[in-house]
């Protein structure tokens, strides 16, 4: 490149470059926006057509019907199969699995968010790589080993009893599960072992956008607001906590979603009342009812659309 | 947010941040300790007496581990090479241009992983059902792939957000094409956040369940064999062993990834 710049040459020229690759090089950088397409058509063309154009198929499937009678699946457009969705012990089964997600979100937030603050907030050198590493670890630890691994827990012959036997509680553990709806012959098919293994599983995904945002937060705006005469008390819920809510809307978008679509945990741990995903999986698989299936997959579409549009708006984007 | 170290820390904060973490790990130990358990049939705790019998066992003698140990292998190595190359596109030109509908472009990125897995996995289903086509390694790699790219952009957009536009400036006034400043400028600085993306990828491919129960047909990954184990055990004192090996595995990613993203920011510090 250097021969470029010689004393009896001006330093530009348009054609100093000579080889095939500076060419388009030149043309691309003279044509940015055609560089920008050039880069964005190939991944956008695998989440556009392989992505999309499946969702998209299968929402068109929702719009066909099972034959009852045949249990051919009849490919004629219908809206039979959602009013299908609206009979009451699928409508159950939405709220069941909705009610969950709500509360291992809630749960999840309440556990993380001290962790995330001390983190955030206090921790330096070693300690903070250390809460990093113990964040991470859980998170891309397997999935399948985390839920085995309560299922251990859970078990009737489990730790959790014998640490009952041991505190002599064992009457609570057992008045835990004879209350009606919650409890069950053991934990590990209650929806309290349920909900415990999903709070448990997704708790990473919400430390770690609450201590993003965390760290964002300015030393600046903790000493002005106590130099303006704020308690402690007072800075964390008027300065702090604000500034921290996109990290727990971005966190609840991982814990909310997960759980809507997980069929895997309350199949292993749980009782016999199905939640969406199990739904999905047996319509699709044993029952073969594709439409309804589909039809029970646009329900937590379409609260995670809500749920992202609203998130984006609150800035949640900004700290995944 | 930075503080004084001398600042008091409320003890409630540290007990619920310390019991948080318990919460998160000793669950994990707890496989660990099963794994030496001689008691075969219930999860009995404590466990009867120990013994290192079951990792000969399952080494020696449950030939259907290593199958699908390497297809799993096989199908995260080719997921996360397709992730790389598709991840880094879409973050070079997402973060470069501004151009109308770029947010919606970036929220599409982001869709596989924000919305269930199962949607996921029902929909490449349907879509192969429609078009005819059978279930192979090649349906597995395509779904996770699919998810993979998510993992690398994220990785990769953060990092292209950070690099310093004079450099690519100065490297194209001192007469390198754009190729050469790819090479020489630009890949050095998004090196390791690639590389911690590929990582990331590689682990949640060889851990993925959810999506691949319905791209699979009659293969199956190691993730496949330990979830028809939990259903139907047949040796529980193997499944842990398995277990552990897997948490081993991942380890090593987590680690590798966690080192090179925190050399990452002496690197890209120019633009700070």
């Amino acid at each position: 490149m250097s021969q470029a710049v010689t004393a009896d040459r001006p330093a530009v020229t348009v054609d100093r470059r000579e080889g095939i690759l500076d060419r388009i090089s030149d043309f691309l950088i003279a044509h940015p926006k055609l560089l920008t397409l050039l880069l964005l058509l190939p991944p956008l063309l695998w989440i556009g057509v392989v992505y999309v154009g499946s969702l998209f198929a299968l929402l068109l499937q929702s719009f066909y019907s099972l034959d009852d009678y045949s249990g051919l699946i009849i490919h004629e457009f219908t809206l039979s199969t959602y009013a299908q969705l609206l009979e009451t012990a699928n409508l159950q089964i939405i709220l069941r699995t909705v009610m969950m997600a709500a509360l291992v979100t809630l749960a999840c937030a309440i556990i993380a968010f001290p962790v995330a603050y001390y983190a955030a907030r206090y921790a330096r050198g070693w300690v903070k790589a250390l809460f990093y590493l113990a964040v991470m670890m859980p998170l891309w630890s397997s999935y399948l080993v985390k839920i085995y691994a309560w299922k251990l827990i859970l078990a009737k012959e489990g730790i959790l009893t014998w640490l009952a036997n041991g505190l002599h509680l064992s009457w609570l553990l057992d008045g835990i599960l004879a209350v009606p709806i919650l409890g069950g012959p053991s934990l590990s098919f209650s929806y309290i072992g349920t909900f415990l293994v999903f709070v448990y599983i997704w708790i990473p995904y919400m430390i770690l956008p609450i201590q993003a945002a965390l760290e964002r937060v300015p030393v600046n705006y903790i000493e002005a607001s106590a130099d303006l005469g704020a308690e402690p008390r007072q800075t964390f819920w008027t300065v702090i906590f604000p500034l921290a809510l996109p990290g727990i809307i971005a966190g609840s978008i991982f814990t909310f979603s997960l759980t809507l679509g997980d069929y895997i945990v309350p199949t292993i741990v749980g009782n016999s009342r199905l939640m969406i995903g199990q739904a999905v999986y047996t319509l699709q698989g044993t029952a073969g009812n594709i439409p309804l299936a589909a039809a029970f997959t646009v329900v937590p579409m379409t609260i995670m659309g809500v749920y992202l549009w609203m998130a984006k708006r609150m800035g949640a984007f900004d700290v995944l | 947010m930075s503080s004084e170290p001398n600042q008091d820390r409320p003890l409630g904060l540290r007990i619920a941040a310390i019991a948080g973490l318990l919460f998160m790990h000793l669950p994990l130990a707890l496989i660990i300790l099963y794994a030496f358990t001689t008691e075969e049939k219930s999860f009995q705790f404590p466990p009867p007496g120990y013994t290192t019998k079951w990792f000969w066992v399952a080494w020696s003698q449950r030939p259907d581990i290593w199958p699908p140990l390497y297809l799993s292998l096989e199908v995260a190595a080719i997921a996360t090479f397709l992730a790389l190359i598709f991840g880094t596109l879409a973050a070079a030109a997402l973060s470069r241009a501004k151009f109308f509908g770029r947010e919606t472009i970036s929220l599409l990125f982001v869709l596989p992983i924000a919305l269930p897995g199962i949607i996921t996995g029902i929909s490449l289903r349907s879509a192969f059902d429609i078009m005819g086509i059978d279930f192979s390694i090649w349906t597995i790699v395509l779904g996770h792939a699919t998810f993979c790219i998510v993992v690398v952009y994220n990785n990769a957009i953060a990092r292209f957000r950070r690099l310093s536009g004079n450099l690519i400036e100065a490297s194209m006034d001192l007469g390198a094409n754009g190729f050469q400043t790819f090479r020489h400028v630009v890949l050095p600085q998004i090196g390791t956040a690639l590389l911690a993306g590929g990582m990331l990828a590689f682990a949640l491919s060889f851990d993925e369940v959810i999506v691949t129960t319905f791209t699979a047909g009659q293969q199956s990954t190691l993730p496949i064999w330990m979830l028809s184990e939990l259903i139907r055990p047949r040796q529980r004192p193997v499944t842990n062993v398995v277990a552990v090996f897997v948490i081993a595995v991942t380890l090593v990613p987590i680690l590798v990834a966690y080192y090179l993203t925190r050399e990452g920011e002496h690197i890209g510090g120019s633009s700070k």
